[in-house]
């Protein structure tokens, strides 16, 4: 019985952990940016998402929307406002840009999250479910709306790797992570391919954040958690590799569950982080990393 | 030449009576120095935003009035956002540079006690209308002479676990056959007391407690804690949680737990609750300070109705507080004889019996264990349990201010313990 309350409850949250994580490392894997405002635009997503819904009487479906475009917004400013301006900077020295890059998305999700507390207060919003009532899997009570988030999560991911194998952009952002040069050197323009890159990314950080506000509820103070929680697995994962960060977010997912289950909810977070020092210490390029 | 003369007389009668004319204006500029009050709240939070509010309107409706003794009060605000060093900071700015003569400050335990130690060496009276931890008031009485300037203006969790107790006992145990409790609440400093308490005084209104369960303030699914409640088939949850609310109280409604919440759940005292929740704080049961229309003073629904027309939500539970305490304030300077003096501000703040939005207010003194906390009782403070029902707060207790009844929503299944 409690193995199954396990496997049900830690699958929801671990198809979550993915949708985040992926967007994560395909940024990084295409232009080598780690955005640590990660966080802030999928908080951003969900308390506009929140608003569109309840405040300004959009409904649920409309709201959530609104919500998702919000979030590819911020992206592009995101990378508008901070990343290209630092990448292109004269000022910097070639090999101190990176750095730059993930001060400058720091301090921005920084001002994301207070300039958010600012104006919606840090206690945390909820979307009303998109599917209201209860399931029963195997003897486990489930909210229906958790089986929707696994579906929407994966169905997210699935497009995405669609997009990627498939048509011709995606598979140049896959090119581009391998080598930037030799795709320049095919005819592509890494500039607009980039701007392809911020756009998934947009998109999918967007529905983790409201499909989270619909699933546990998000506030301001989420912010810094999501994007540690994201590096994490990503780093587990292997940094630019996107079938590596879906693996490594199952099992971030289910130990964190199996955690809270069989040991003591208060200690949730400690064996993720004890497995992130690990894998840096035993295989530092993450399960399938590439880099 | 004459004329001159009677230039030069014109000019002297005029600076003589422009002199003259204006030193009561002098006089009077120097007895209309205003009294400062600091005041720290935390204003990304809805609770302490509340406080810096309630504050700001309690000095201008004394200032409307005529002020204390003729002179002004003048509040001063600062944003700790949540955080004890900064806080601190605030605290010894409001001291040193703004010269306070009082500072009000915070709902947050952890911040409270850091200011404490602050309060004793600067010599600055202190109170908080919003935290609860024991300790503030513990720390008055093992150590007076040191740490007597701080005031704790709300009630310890002690006695919040008392009124949660009672209230159990009266409405919920009878009425409802209810026999088994769990015990739920977020790992905090303000907890630590209020647990200690609900341990002891659960069983003696009638439940029996099968599991105290405390969660890291950082969490943010409930489910396998939910779980681990409903496998052993209490009748009731009893709450103690603060920092988080809106995220388990929608994941209650949401898996359908078939199990009551009730207790402490301060984010559900606030008006914006309901709809940061989507309406799934149907059915949950908080104690809280003052509910909206519910007149436990003359002044409650007044300052209430003042409140909203000003600021466009109803105020959190330590607005009520924060509002009384600056009257508290200013009444104190006025039994000074004016001072603003600490320790003559100290004597006269011991003297306090005000009958403030929440209740008659006084603080405990040397004898008591609790030293300079809210006395809690009937015909004083004893806080009120609302049930959010259908998008407004119900008072469901005490039974003499109660406008409705226990109302749970459907999934709640009760006398779980019987099946």
């Amino acid at each position: 019985m409690r193995a199954v309350q396990i496997l049900v409850d830690g699958f929801a949250i671990s198809s979550l952990y993915a949708l985040a994580a992926v967007g994560f490392t395909l940024i990084f894997g295409v232009s080598g940016v780690l955005n640590l405002a990660h966080g802030g635009i999928m908080v951003v997503a969900a308390l506009v998402g929140w608003l569109a819904a309840g405040e300004l009487g959009l409904g649920t479906y409309a709201g959530t929307l609104v919500g998702v475009v919000a979030g590819l917004i911020t992206a592009y400013a995101t990378y508008l406002i901070v990343v290209r301006p630092i990448q292109r900077s004269r000022a910097i020295r070639p090999e101190e840009t990176e750095i730059f890059v993930l001060t400058g998305t720091l301090l921005w999700g920084i001002m994301i999250q207070v300039g958010m507390a600012y104006l919606f207060t840090d206690n945390p919003v909820t979307i009303r479910p998109l599917i209201a009532g209860v399931v029963n899997i195997f003897g486990v009570r489930t909210p229906a709306n958790e089986i929707m988030i696994a579906a929407l999560s994966w169905a997210a991911i699935g497009l995405l790797w669609l997009l990627v194998n498939r048509t011709r952009t995606g598979k140049a952002l896959l090119g581009a992570s391998m080598n930037a040069r030799a795709v320049t050197l095919l005819g592509y323009e890494l500039s607009q391919l980039y701007l392809v890159a911020w756009t998934i990314y947009g998109v999918l950080a967007g529905i983790a954040g409201v499909l989270l506000a619909s699933f546990l509820g998000v506030s301001t103070t989420n912010a810094g958690q999501l994007t540690a929680s994201a590096f994490s697995i990503v780093v587990l994962g292997g940094l630019g590799s996107v079938s590596g960060s879906l693996i490594a977010a199952y099992i971030v997912g289910y130990l964190e569950t199996a955690t809270a289950y069989l040991i003591a909810p208060t200690l949730r977070p400690i064996p993720s982080l004890i497995l992130l020092v690990l894998v840096v210490y035993v295989r530092p390029q993450g399960l399938l990393g590439r880099r | 030449m004459q004329r001159r003369l009677s230039e030069a007389r014109l000019w002297l009668f005029g600076c003589a009576a422009l002199a003259i004319g204006l030193s009561p204006l002098a006089a009077a500029a120097q007895n209309a120095e205003p009294i400062r009050i600091g005041v720290i709240g935390e204003e990304s939070s809805v609770a302490g935003a509340s406080l810096t509010k309630a504050a700001a309107m309690a000095a201008e409706e004394i200032n409307a009035h005529g002020g204390v003794n003729g002179r002004q009060i003048e509040v001063i605000t600062y944003d700790d956002h949540s955080s004890a060093a900064d806080a601190v900071r605030a605290f010894q700015r409001a001291v040193s540079q703004d010269k306070v003569v009082a500072v009000i400050a915070s709902y947050i335990s952890e911040v409270v006690l850091a200011i404490e130690p602050w309060s004793a060496r600067l010599h600055m009276p202190f109170i908080t209308p919003g935290a609860a931890s024991n300790l503030i008031s513990k720390a008055v009485h093992d150590d007076y002479d040191h740490f007597k300037y701080t005031f704790h203006g709300w009630l310890t969790s002690a006695f919040i676990a008392q009124a949660i107790c009672d209230y159990a006992k009266e409405q919920l145990v009878g009425p409802f056959h209810l026999k088994t409790a769990v015990v739920m609440s977020e790992d905090a400093a303000w907890t630590k007391p209020l647990d200690e308490h609900y341990l002891e005084c659960l069983p003696q209104a009638g439940l029996k407690v099968l599991d105290h369960i405390r969660f890291n303030p950082d969490t943010a699914d409930f489910t396998p804690i939910f779980h681990q409640i409903e496998d052993q088939h209490p009748d009731v949850i009893i709450t103690g949680i603060s920092h988080v609310g809106v995220q388990p109280t929608v994941q209650w409604h949401d898996q359908q737990v078939p199990i009551p919440m009730v207790g402490q759940s301060s984010q559900a005292t606030t008006s914006t609750f309901w709809k940061d929740t989507n309406g799934a704080a149907e059915g949950v049961i908080t104690d809280t300070a003052a509910a909206a229309d519910v007149a436990l003073t003359p002044s409650t629904i007044p300052f209430t109705q003042t409140y909203v027309k000003k600021y466009g939500v109803t105020p959190a539970y330590d607005g009520y507080t924060s509002y009384d305490m600056v009257n508290v304030i200013a009444e104190a300077i006025e039994r000074a004889g004016g001072s603003t003096d600490p320790d003559k501000l100290v004597t006269a703040l011991e003297a306090t019996d005000h009958v403030g939005t929440i209740g008659r207010e006084q603080f405990y003194g040397r004898d008591n264990q609790f030293t300079h906390a809210l006395k809690y009782g009937p015909g004083l403070v004893t806080t009120v349990a609302i049930q959010w029902q259908n998008g407004k707060q119900m008072c469901v207790w005490p039974p003499d201010k109660a406008n409705a009844k226990i109302s749970f929503p459907s999934f709640i299944k009760l006398h779980a313990s019987a099946e």
